[in-house]
């Protein structure tokens, strides 16, 4: 039997964004953001869009398969997926369903996407205004557990905690993110550099460990990959990026109800991590780019270490600000700016990251970025991952 | 005793799968679900036995006490109710006299307080006789 494996045999060929807007500030409605982000994918790609005859997302995006297809006269719908899950930990799993379209014969051109004009609808770090909560909220919500940032704060504290790590490993995550951004002039953070005191001095949002810095921005925009065979990439304008490893779900009872995960203080990566390396036939020591999905600094820590890229007990000596920089630090992360600095579109924009490293036209370019790991949103169930190479990692 | 948080938050809705809770936590008692098959503790309450996947799930009166497994100290204000309430304490408890199963509330403490993972805390039964219907919270204090 032959191997099961999607490496090697799907390539991303065209990325696509809007312009990144503040929460809010998207002059256009979000369905038009994800148009906008699809032919800009397609454009990229050198495909005519009513070529495209998938779209795979995530997060219940609101722009649905369906709608996009009619809206742009495609002539064959051959895959639509969502993807289950809140918030970002679906974005690797959308290009990897793609993929398994794509590979399988299901469809010949996937569109991989998120589109998010949140301002147009309600805000993330409000809890749902409801009379009465119900399912798990009902035993969090009346004590005041409602939010993101509220629902992970125990994992980040536990962990924290057991291994001694100092919230400085966590503000040097997130100055990271923003020193990338001052270089990239479509992140939303563009101009505004993130200093030690400004971070140290932002407000609590949840003690021990999220400040202000820690966590994510809201933001309108929309973002999209094209997802073809690899063979049809090499005749296209752009490098072929290629996919070499994914994987996505959760281990044992990660979504126990309650906060009763048996491994409590994590982001839900072990088992997904390992399924992904062993389909990548890489190691964390193989990638020269990680791209780290931050919802909150303390995440992407956990995120990091579950990928075998961070060890807890070296975590605050390795977590300093000099190691994440591109070009030379010794794990250069989130070189566009990330969730944080970039754009929040759900890390949908760091796969175009990944892909412009692989290319050589980033704007924080890493010298010779052969593998990229993109670290789906973390301590959500499920979670993904994925790891892209160039055609020299083949 | 004032409760831990002001008025207007969202209430339970005493949902079949968990109303012998709701109704234990009204006469004081901490009920947990518990396998009839088993004998595995499951919480947050499920329809099916995790271990066994028996359907015939019991309910047991546990000891009202445990550990703290993790906490945190929302200051963002994250609901109407909570403006300019200030930072609060939420706890993770563990039961280790039920399986080690865990259960979010309220730490019942300054907003200043240390807390510290591992310290033995007891359950305090909050009413709410006044909600349509009525509920009981269970929120937690140090061990005195």
């Amino acid at each position: 039997m032959s191997e099961r494996t999607l490496r090697g045999k799907v390539a991303i060929a065209g990325i696509g964004e809007t312009t990144y807007y503040k929460h809010g500030h998207s002059p256009d409605a979000e369905f038009k953001l994800a148009l906008q982000a699809v032919l800009a994918a397609c454009r990229d790609a050198g495909i005519d869009p009513k070529e495209v005859d998938g779209f795979a997302s995530y997060g219940n995006d609101r722009s649905e398969a369906v709608r996009l297809a009619a809206a742009l006269g495609i002539k064959e719908l051959r895959f639509s997926n969502m993807h289950w899950g809140g918030g970002g930990g679906g974005v690797a799993a959308s290009v990897a369903n793609a993929a398994a379209a794509v590979h399988s014969g299901m469809a010949n051109c996937v569109i991989a996407f998120r589109s998010l004009a949140q301002g147009q609808f309600a805000r993330y770090g409000r809890g749902a205004a409801v009379p009465a909560a119900s399912g798990d909220d009902a035993f969090l919500f009346p004590y005041g557990l409602m939010s993101p940032a509220q629902r992970f704060a125990m994992k980040i504290t536990r962990f924290m905690t057991e291994h001694g790590i100092k919230h400085e490993a966590l503000r040097s995550i997130a100055m990271a993110s923003y020193h990338h951004a001052q270089t990239n002039p479509s992140a939303v953070m563009y101009g505004r550099p993130l200093t030690e005191e400004k971070y140290d001095a932002s407000r609590w949002i949840v003690e021990p460990f999220h400040r202000l810095f820690d966590c994510c921005q809201e933001n309108d925009g929309a973002g999209a990959v094209l997802v073809v065979p690899a063979d049809r990439a090499k005749d296209l304008p752009h490098k072929p990026t290629y996919l070499l490893g994914t994987a996505q779900g959760g281990h044992h009872r990660s979504a126990a109800p309650v906060h009763n995960a048996p491994d409590y203080a994590s982001a839900h990566f072990p088992t997904v991590a390992k399924n992904m390396w062993a389909m990548a036939k890489l190691g964390p020591q193989d990638v020269d780019v990680v791209q780290a999905y931050e919802n909150f600094t303390g995440g992407v820590l956990l995120s990091l270490v579950e990928h075998g890229f961070v060890d807890p007990k070296t975590a605050n000596e390795f977590l300093v600000l000099e190691n994440l920089l591109a070009p030379t630090g010794k794990m250069p992360m989130n070189t566009s700016g990330g969730n944080l600095a970039e754009c929040y579109m759900h890390g949908l924009e760091m796969v175009n990251e990944a892909v412009r490293q692989l290319r050589g036209t980033a704007n924080n370019q890493v010298p010779d970025a052969n593998v990229v790991a993109v670290l789906g949103g973390p301590m959500v169930t499920p979670v993904s991952s994925l790891v892209l190479g160039t055609e020299a990692t083949l | 005793m004032s409760n831990a948080l002001p008025p207007g938050l969202p209430a339970p809705a005493q949902e079949p799968v968990a109303k012998p809770y709701w109704e234990g936590t009204r006469t004081n008692k901490l009920m947990i679900q518990r396998c009839t098959g088993c004998g595995a503790h499951q919480w947050g309450p499920e329809w099916v036995c995790h271990r066994c996947h028996s359907f015939d799930l019991g309910w047991e009166e546990v000891a009202p006490r445990g550990r703290i497994w993790s906490w945190q100290r929302p200051h963002h204000p994250v609901h109407p109710a909570l403006n300019g309430h200030g930072p609060y304490t939420i706890v993770l408890v563990e039961l280790p006299e039920a399986g080690n199963v865990r259960m979010v509330g309220n730490l019942l403490c300054a907003p200043d307080a240390k807390v510290e993972i591992g310290a033995e805390v007891e359950a305090v039964f909050e009413p709410h006789d006044d909600a349509d219907p009525p509920y009981t919270l269970v929120q937690w204090r140090a061990k005195g």
